[in-house]
Formats: C-alpha cells, structure tokens, sequence
C-alpha cells in the first residue's frame, strides 16, 4: 500500500475546507475533503497552491496533521509578514477550494514497524507531522515507548495542548518554554540545548529513533547534539521549515 | 533567507522524476558527501530552486520552472538513487 | 485551469500615485526581499578585491582603494523577476563608468563574476552614460552581506537578477554569453518595462 501511494503520479487536485479550527491565537487547523485521497503516512506533508483573480500564484508546504486513515487536515501557523498563512488563517472557510498535491514525502514518515523508542522533537510548528505520528502510533496499537520534546515561546502558543495533556499510554510529552513561563512553571524554561537534550533524550545504547522538526536553526542544533550524543545519523530524520516566527 | 532542506522540494521532484526522491540516497560530486536528498540543503525563492551539500556547499541540483516547464541541472550530483 | 482562490491577493496593492513608475506584472512592496541562492558568502574586506577588464588584462582595487574612487548617492527603483518592485531606494557606490574609464575599457559584453560562483551578463552599453554603478551602502549603511555586501553591482533598469550580489569583477568580453540564470532560461536581458523575463520573452 505504502509503494503503491509513492509511485504514483502526483497531480494537483482541488479539495473543500470542511472546517478551520482555532489551535492558538495565531494557529488553525484546517480539515479537508479531499476527493481523490489515496492515504498517507505519518510525517508526509501536502503542497498548496492559491492563484489570485490575476493570475498570480503562491505555494508553500504543510505537514499533515491528522493519523492515516483520519480526516485529512493541516495545521498552519500565521507568519505575520508572510503572503500565504495569514489568507489561511483568517480568511479561508468551510466550503472553500483549496488547490492541493500529495501526500509527499518518503523519508520523514514513521510506521509501527520502523520501531522505537521514539524521540519526536518540535521546535514550534514542528510539531506538526509529529502529532501525526503520535496519532498513527495509537491507533495502530503500536506500544512503542515515546518521548515528545516540544519548544514553545510560551504556554498559550503550544498547539494541540489539550491532546497532549493527555497523552497516550507509553507517550511522554515535555515542555520547553521560551520566552515566558506561567507563574508556578516547573518544567523547561529555556531553549533545547546538548544538556537538556541529554536529560531528555533516549540513551543512543537503546536504539532510538528520532524526529527532529522545525525552524532550520533549531533542527541544526537539535540534529547535531543528538549524533554528538551517540544517535546514528542514520536514526536522526529531520525536516527543516526556514527561519520562522519560531521559539 | 535560511535554507531549508530536501523535504520542501517533494513535490516538486515528484513531479520532475515521476515518483518520490526525498529518500533518494546523493553523493556530492565534490566532497563525496552522501545523504538521503531530503536532508540536502535547499534554497527556495530565488529566480530557481537551488539544492547544495551540506557539508561543501556546492551547487548539486538546480531547478528553473518557467512558464509550467521544469529545467534541471544535477550536474552537481555524483549519484543520484 | 487552477480555481481562483476566494479572497486571495497577492500583498500589497499598488497606491495610485505609484502608476507609471511600476512595470507591467510587478507589485510594490516596502519591504526588501532577500532571495538567496545558496548560503550567503562572508568576504574579509582585507581579501576584497574587485577587477574590471578583459581576462588577463584586468584592472584590481583593493577595498581601500575602491573606497577612496569617487563615489556618488543614487536614488532608484528597483524590479525583481519575483514580481516585486521597490520605488526610491538609495545607494552609494562608484559608478561603472569611473570603473572603466579607469580600466581602459573594451569590449562590448561583461559577466559579472560573483562570490559564491554566481554570475550574470550585461551589454556594456548598459552599464555605461549613468546606468550602473558597483555599490557598497544602501540607505546610508554599509551594505549588508545578505544583501550583497561588500559590493554589489547595481544596474535598476533591468530585472533585479542583473544586479549581482558579492560581485567581485567585471570581466570584458565580445560575446554576449548567457550567465547562469540566464542559461536556465531567463532573459539575456531583461527589461522589465517589456516584461522580459523569461527567454523568448
């Protein structure tokens, strides 16, 4: 099923917004009714393309939000000088067109069979293709332990807060803040470096398997310390978003 | 304007090569430095899309789309797949 | 056909006193896009060097010496072949017609070498009579180097691609060899009034 989704022609497809969900001040969420969807994989992202009334065309990428097998949905975060988040953000809605391709992405998708322990590292909207992942795990059955290490500026930008105030059974999520720390803050209050990353970190001896997503600076330094540490870079996946509004 | 890597350009070698290229294993044709396309260096934006190595910087892959047709120079590439 | 998209403008939309100084497909914008081609090349001024002349025959000026050539402020717009413009942007540097007064010039085409290995092709005709200058300050600061610092060529009246970042010679020629945009298809020369940007524009 998976060989058969990546040989296959990608080809430009027109979906409908079912619904925009507020994650955060500045995040949405939106779900799609995609016609022609063959599935995807945890940690795959589509393309999306808008064209204005004069023909002026914008693309950019998102990962996907949601597990296979649910909904398709993205979650997209408003970049405040950016062409593109701040339309769908603010202005896209239920029953809107949205030009699509995908699913993409061969390299950065995790199935139960590729094992664990997991360690998943999200530098602000990193989080992402990660949170798909977190998904597939559980609803595949799959029990492999996982630790989420997920950098935010602060508490009310962390998306998906609810959903990983509860996490699953084996899943552990951890918190770095930033910028600021609500009054009574025990956990992280600083951005990843090697130290925190070594009190996190699954021990390289154990076999893990780690996701590292987010601005470019944050996966460099994260990637970096964890093959430092011993991680094969080989079980090291990555995946770069540029300079963001980040943490 | 940072890099970003091999990921943001899926789709569009997917489109170029007719299947997915993001696990794609490259060697550079400079240094001999060998990864998986996805974590080569990609500079979007620019009047093309230009993928470097990571560890020399050299130009390995350069893609032009003018007017809905691609250009691509993998000159730079020892190996590509 | 792709659908339009409900509610989807390009940013900024052009104020009406701009009509006439924006060519045709081009938007405004106020802010000054940084479109990089790979990782942005860091030169010591103690190793700067810039050379105009044919191979083997070139004139060289330290950064010392290029500072002290006579050097004028220009006020220009500028067009990008992303469709972006930028009205009234102001410049220092030294004009290229000092540059090849200087040099002894010949030949009608020049490349620009750059570094980071990037290059591009001007005729010389239009680098010359005031057209273009090799500038090292933008706005009253020392040009920045994701902006092309410590000097870059600066030619307005044609597609911003022209205007080569980290230039570090203009090398004379009698051929008009397409530089390396130019050979994936872009303009041999690119004037953004008749919307050339593409070969066969």
């Amino acid at each position: 099923m998976a060989g058969t989704a990546l040989r296959r022609r990608l080809t430009w497809q027109v979906a409908k917004v079912s619904a925009v969900t507020a994650e955060t001040a500045s995040v949405r969420t939106i779900t799609l009714d995609v016609p022609d969807w063959p599935g995807h994989q945890a940690g795959q992202h589509l393309d999306i393309r808008l064209t204005d009334e004069d023909g002026y065309v914008a693309e950019r990428s998102y990962s996907i939000a949601s597990a296979p097998g649910e909904l398709v949905a993205i979650t997209v975060e408003r970049l405040d000088d950016g062409e593109v988040s701040p339309y769908l953000t603010d202005e896209l809605r239920a029953g809107d067109d949205l030009e699509l391709r995908g699913p993409i992405g061969g390299y950065f998708i995790w199935e139960p069979e590729d094992g664990g322990p997991l360690l998943l590292l999200a530098g602000g909207s990193g989080v992402v293709p990660l949170r798909s992942i977190v998904r597939h795990r559980e609803r595949s059955g799959s029990t492999v332990p996982v630790r989420l290490l997920y950098s935010s500026r602060t508490l009310d930008d962390v998306i998906y807060r609810a959903e990983l105030d509860q996490p699953a059974r084996g899943v552990e999520v951890i918190h770095a803040l930033t910028r600021h720390q609500p009054p009574g803050w025990t956990g992280y209050a600083r951005r990843v470096d090697a130290a925190l990353l070594a009190e996190v970190a699954w021990p390289a001896a154990e076999m893990p398997v780690a996701y590292v997503c987010g601005p470019t600076s944050f996966v460099e330094t994260v990637s970096q310390a964890l093959v430092q540490s011993g991680y094969p870079p080989q079980r090291v996946k990555t995946e770069r978003f540029g300079a963001t509004g980040g943490t | 304007m940072e890099a970003v890597d091999g990921n943001a350009i899926g789709g569009l070698m997917h489109e170029v090569f007719g299947t997915e290229m993001t696990a794609t294993a490259s060697v550079c044709g400079n240094c001999g430095d060998a990864r998986p396309v996805a974590e080569l260096m990609v500079y979007l934006q620019a009047p093309g899309t230009v993928v470097r190595c990571r560890t020399c910087d050299s130009m390995l892959m350069v893609f032009v789309t003018i007017h809905d047709r691609t250009c691509v120079d993998l000159h730079g590439l020892a190996v590509l797949g | 056909m792709s659908p339009v998209s409900r509610g989807f403008h390009r940013r900024h939309q052009d104020p009406a006193e701009t009509v006439g100084r924006v060519p045709p497909g081009q938007y405004l914008t106020k802010d000054f896009p940084v479109l990089s081609a790979g990782p942005t090349p860091r030169t010591a001024l103690d190793r700067w060097s810039f050379s105009v002349g044919r191979v083997g025959r070139q004139k060289t000026w330290n950064w010392a010496e290029f500072r002290a050539l006579p050097s004028q402020d220009v006020t220009v717009d500028i067009h990008c072949v992303t469709k972006w413009s930028k009205l009234d942007t102001s410049w220092q540097g030294v004009s290229v017609d000092t540059l090849l007064d200087l040099a002894g010039h010949d030949g009608p085409f020049a490349m620009a070498h750059c570094d980071g290995g990037y290059t591009t092709n001007v005729p010389v005709a239009d680098l010359t009579s005031g057209k273009a200058w090799v500038a090292y300050a933008y706005d009253g600061q020392p040009l920045e180097p994701e902006h092309g610092g410590p000097a870059r060529l600066l030619v307005p009246h044609l597609y911003f691609w022209k205007s080569a970042k980290w230039v570090r010679s203009l090398e004379l020629r009698d051929t008009n060899d397409p530089g390396f945009w130019e050979n994936y298809g872009y303009h041999i020369y690119g004037d953004p009034w008749r919307e050339q940007r593409y070969a066969g524009d």
